[in-house]
């Protein structure tokens, strides 16, 4: 059992928690997730790591309710535990993998920019901590609808230098982050390395953008998962023509490689099924499809 | 029953469950024998003075020893004998592919039915289940920890064994519950979890054996650090053959094409089969299945208890099936539709990207080739399409390159397996051994026993031999 030592709402749709888990803290690195099971009857859902804390031998998850698993997860309190939690799963991010001197002042030379789109700037975070712990600057675009879904912003600024847009403009910059790279990069800023984690469609439409641009393009790619060890193959996309597991290959990778229309299709698989077992679990036993709304006939 | 030549010849049939009511259901198919039906089985043995059964046999148990007692009603000292030899008798009875190894063998099988060796040994092991018979050990303990990688059939049994001789052992299982391909890739009705696999993982932990479940070795710790930090002296991995493999043929990342691990993970370990449990799984109308292995027949009896008009596709004929024979018998009988000589070569989606077809094309057999094994060959112009809505692929799996990416200087071969000693499990790393799945490739539950168990040997005499 994993003790919860911290829960509740962060901000907007958004809910954080922090668990006792030293195994997984003593070696997480940013770019890492972990998969979470709340109970014995509860599916294997992926969560990125947002922060870690070795001494305390903790980890903080920062997610969004969308389906059944995680609003359960968002009932859980501080002293409730989790049942299962395993990890650190996936490859480190590129640009933290190594703290070498070599590797540092390789990182150095760089000039990076993040983008996060919605729920994107949980796994944002950690790699720009890391980077501005080991002296490296960094800008990051947090992106989002409007205000009320903007996240992590106050922790994001004390590590890197932050650019906010939202979709209406009702806060920061107006516009999506594709128009906010364009600005900036027109405002005079220059950019070699991009790495961009939020929805698989901004992702898309972002690396059409900095294609244009040259711009090299990492990204975070969250297809359905299972085991989260290479076991099963249902986090399978195709990049660069292979076959390639986000679970181990990934979940970074070059984001001008990854076919998205794939991966796209791919996320909707189980979407039918587990919003009737949403609502089946939040509403008793009434939905039986046929209202033509939620696509329950397929 | 008089001993007539006749009862003599043919075995004592086993109790089913009647094909179609289990076609609805994931309890247990075979219902085993009970008392009576194992001692006139038992009485069928003639003792060999020299049992070719035993050689069969990969742990070879003392078979006609065992028999003979149950045939005496002996079963507490048939149950001590065949523990001498193997630590999981109640999934070993269930599992094995007897037709190829003990009972293959067995002399009583030149002119009639072989005894159903397998039968017998899963009735003593239920017998001492139900009765409360542990296994004997000593519980001196030596103060010296080894840790095991993978709580499959390899890991458990190294770990016993070395549990008996008085290490402290601890299990490291990437999973969150222990098992191995017994948790995640068998089904409920082949053997059942609760009652059978639960309790010989219960067994081992009766003797001294710590399981730490999701700890995965290569991300949670690697094996420097168990043996660097952590202070085990010697590292056993059994970590399987878990990562599947795809054909590569056009459409099958489509939605609604599944490996066999996703599918039978969803429905095992997950319980998707289960109202009660959350994870989703596909419930196709009309399901193919690609592959002849024994991950084929669950991948397709599986799909029929979830309700699907079920197809088997398999490249070979009938007679090259590799699954159990005991499996392929039962998936004919519940109504598993099988296309031998047959391959996809594309999957086909309809206009939502979901699958509704595959292509095939007909084989035939051609000359044999290295393995002794004719190999198929495309007939041309034979292509035609079956429809369906839900494609599984079983065609086997690879050892995961997890663990070997992550520890320098461990010998892999180019199909990516360890390379370990076959006689005591040694690789190339001082105080590491590897058997079962990960070092032979996907093989069965008591070859990786039968590794599990040379290797404990070997990792006592090596810490001997430290001192
Ligand atoms: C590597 C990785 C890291 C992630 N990190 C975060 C994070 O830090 N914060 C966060 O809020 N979300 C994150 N997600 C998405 C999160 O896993 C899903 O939101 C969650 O699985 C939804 O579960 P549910 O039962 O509540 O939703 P449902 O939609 O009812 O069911 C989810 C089912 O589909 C899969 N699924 C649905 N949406 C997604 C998705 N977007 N990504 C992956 N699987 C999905 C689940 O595995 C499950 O099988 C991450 C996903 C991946 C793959
Ligand atoms: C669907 C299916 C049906 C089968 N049917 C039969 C049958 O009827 N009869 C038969 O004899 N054989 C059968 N087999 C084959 C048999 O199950 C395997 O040969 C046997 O389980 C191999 O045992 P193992 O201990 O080597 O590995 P596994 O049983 O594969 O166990 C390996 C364990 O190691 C864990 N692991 C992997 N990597 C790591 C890591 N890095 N860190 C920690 N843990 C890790 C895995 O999660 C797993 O639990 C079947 C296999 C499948 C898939
Ligand atoms: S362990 Fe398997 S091969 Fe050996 S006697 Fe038992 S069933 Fe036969
Ligand atoms: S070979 Fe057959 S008959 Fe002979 S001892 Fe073995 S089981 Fe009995
Ligand atoms: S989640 Fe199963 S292989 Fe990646």
């Amino acid at each position: 059992m994993y003790k919860i030592l911290k829960a509740g709402h962060l901000s907007g749709p958004n809910y954080e928690m922090i668990v006792e888990a030293p195994r997984v803290a003593a070696r997480c690195l940013p770019g890492q997730f972990v998969i979470v099971k709340i109970d014995e009857t509860a599916e294997r859902i992926p969560l990125t790591i947002t922060d870690y804390d070795r001494e305390k031998g903790t980890i903080e998850l920062v997610y969004q309710p969308v389906g059944l698993t995680t609003n359960k997860l968002k009932m859980l309190q501080a002293g409730d535990s989790l049942m299962d939690f395993v990890g650190p799963l996936g490859k480190a991010s590129d640009l933290c993998e190594s703290e070498t001197p070599e590797a540092i002042e390789n990182l150095k030379k760089k000039k990076i920019i993040f983008i996060a789109g919605g729920v994107g700037a949980a796994p944002v975070y950690p790699q720009a901590k890391w980077l501005h712990e080991h002296g490296i600057s960094s800008d990051v675009i947090i992106g989002a609808r409007t205000k009320d879904l903007v996240m992590l912003e106050e922790r994001m600024k004390k590590v890197a230098n932050v650019y906010v847009t939202t979709d209406d403009g009702s806060y920061g910059r107006s516009g999506m982050v594709t128009k906010c790279l364009e600005d900036l990069i027109a405002e005079g800023h220059t950019y070699n390395h991009c790495v961009c984690i939020g929805p698989t469609i901004m992702m898309k439409f972002l690396c059409l953008t900095t294609k244009a641009f040259h711009l090299h393009t990492v990204v975070s790619m969250n297809p359905v998962m299972v085991d989260g060890t290479g076991m099963c193959g249902a986090c399978r996309l195709m990049v660069d023509g292979d076959v390639r597991f986000a679970c181990v290959d990934g979940p970074e990778f070059d984001g001008h490689k990854v076919d998205f229309d794939l991966a796209l299709q791919r996320q909707t698989l189980y979407k039918t099924q587990e919003g009737e077992a949403f609502l089946a679990w939040k509403e008793g036993n009434t939905h039986h499809g046929g209202c033509g709304e939620c696509g329950g006939e397929r | 029953m008089a001993d007539t030549k006749e009862n003599m010849m043919t075995r004592v049939p086993v109790r089913e469950q009647d094909p179609k009511v289990r076609a609805t259901n994931f309890n247990e198919v075979c219902l085993g024998y009970n008392e009576e039906e194992a001692v006139r089985e038992a009485q069928r043995c003639m003792h060999c003075r020299n049992p070719k059964c035993v050689e069969g046999c990969p742990v070879n148990i003392s078979i006609p020893e065992f028999i003979h007692a149950v045939s005496e009603r002996d079963f507490a000292g048939a149950y001590d004998s065949i523990s001498e030899s193997s630590s999981l008798p109640a999934i070993c009875g269930r599992v094995c592919p007897q037709e190829r190894q003990c009972e293959g063998r067995c002399l009583r099988g030149i002119k009639g039915d072989p005894v159903a060796i397998g039968k017998l040994e899963r009735f003593v092991a239920d017998w001492a289940r139900s009765n409360n018979r542990k296994m004997k050990c000593s519980l001196s303990r030596n103060g010296k920890k080894v840790a095991v990688i993978g709580s499959g059939p390899a890991g458990l049994t190294c770990a016993g064994d070395l549990a008996k001789m008085g290490y402290d052992v601890t299990i490291f299982e990437a999973l969150h519950k222990a098992g191995g391909v017994l948790v995640y890739g068998i089904p409920e009705f082949r053997l059942p979890k609760d009652e059978i696999v639960a309790k010989e993982i219960e067994n081992v932990r009766c003797l001294g054996v710590k399981i730490e479940t999701n700890v995965i070795v290569g991300r949670s710790v690697t094996i420097d650090d168990l043996m660097k930090k952590e202070g085990f002296e010697a590292v056993f991995i059994g970590s399987g053959a878990g990562l599947p493999m795809f054909m590569n043929i056009p459409g099958e990342n489509i939605k609604g094409v599944f490996s066999a691990n996703e599918y039978l993970t969803r429905s095992n370990l997950m319980k998707a089969y289960r109202d009660d449990y959350d994870t989703p799984i596909a419930l196709g109308q009309k399901v193919i299945v690609v592959g002849g292995g024994n991950v084929a027949m669950d991948s397709a009896r599986t799909a029929l208890r979830l309700g699907a008009e079920v197809h088997v596709v398999y490249r070979r004929s009938e007679a090259e099936l590799p699954a159990r024979a005991e499996e392929v018998e039962h998936a004919k009988e519940e109504g598993i539709i099988f296309h031998f000589l047959t391959n996809p070569v594309a999957i086909l989606p309809d206009e939502k990207d979901y699958v509704c077809g595959m292509r095939c094309v007909r084989m035939e057999l051609g000359e044999p080739d290295a393995t002794g094994r004719r190999s198929p060959i495309p007939v041309e112009n034979s292509e035609f399409e079956i429809s369906c809505d839900t494609v599984i692929m079983a065609l086997g799996t690879r050892p995961n390159p997890l663990i070997s990416s992550t520890t320098d200087n461990l010998e892999i071969n180019r199909k990516r397996c360890i390379v370990a000693s076959e006689e005591d499990g040694k690789t190339s790393l001082e105080g590491v051994f590897a058997g079962g799945d990960a070092v032979s490739g996907s093989a069965t539950v008591i070859l990786a026993m039968g590794a599990g168990k040379r290797a404990a040997k070997g990792i006592d005499e090596y810490l001997r031999s430290r001192g």
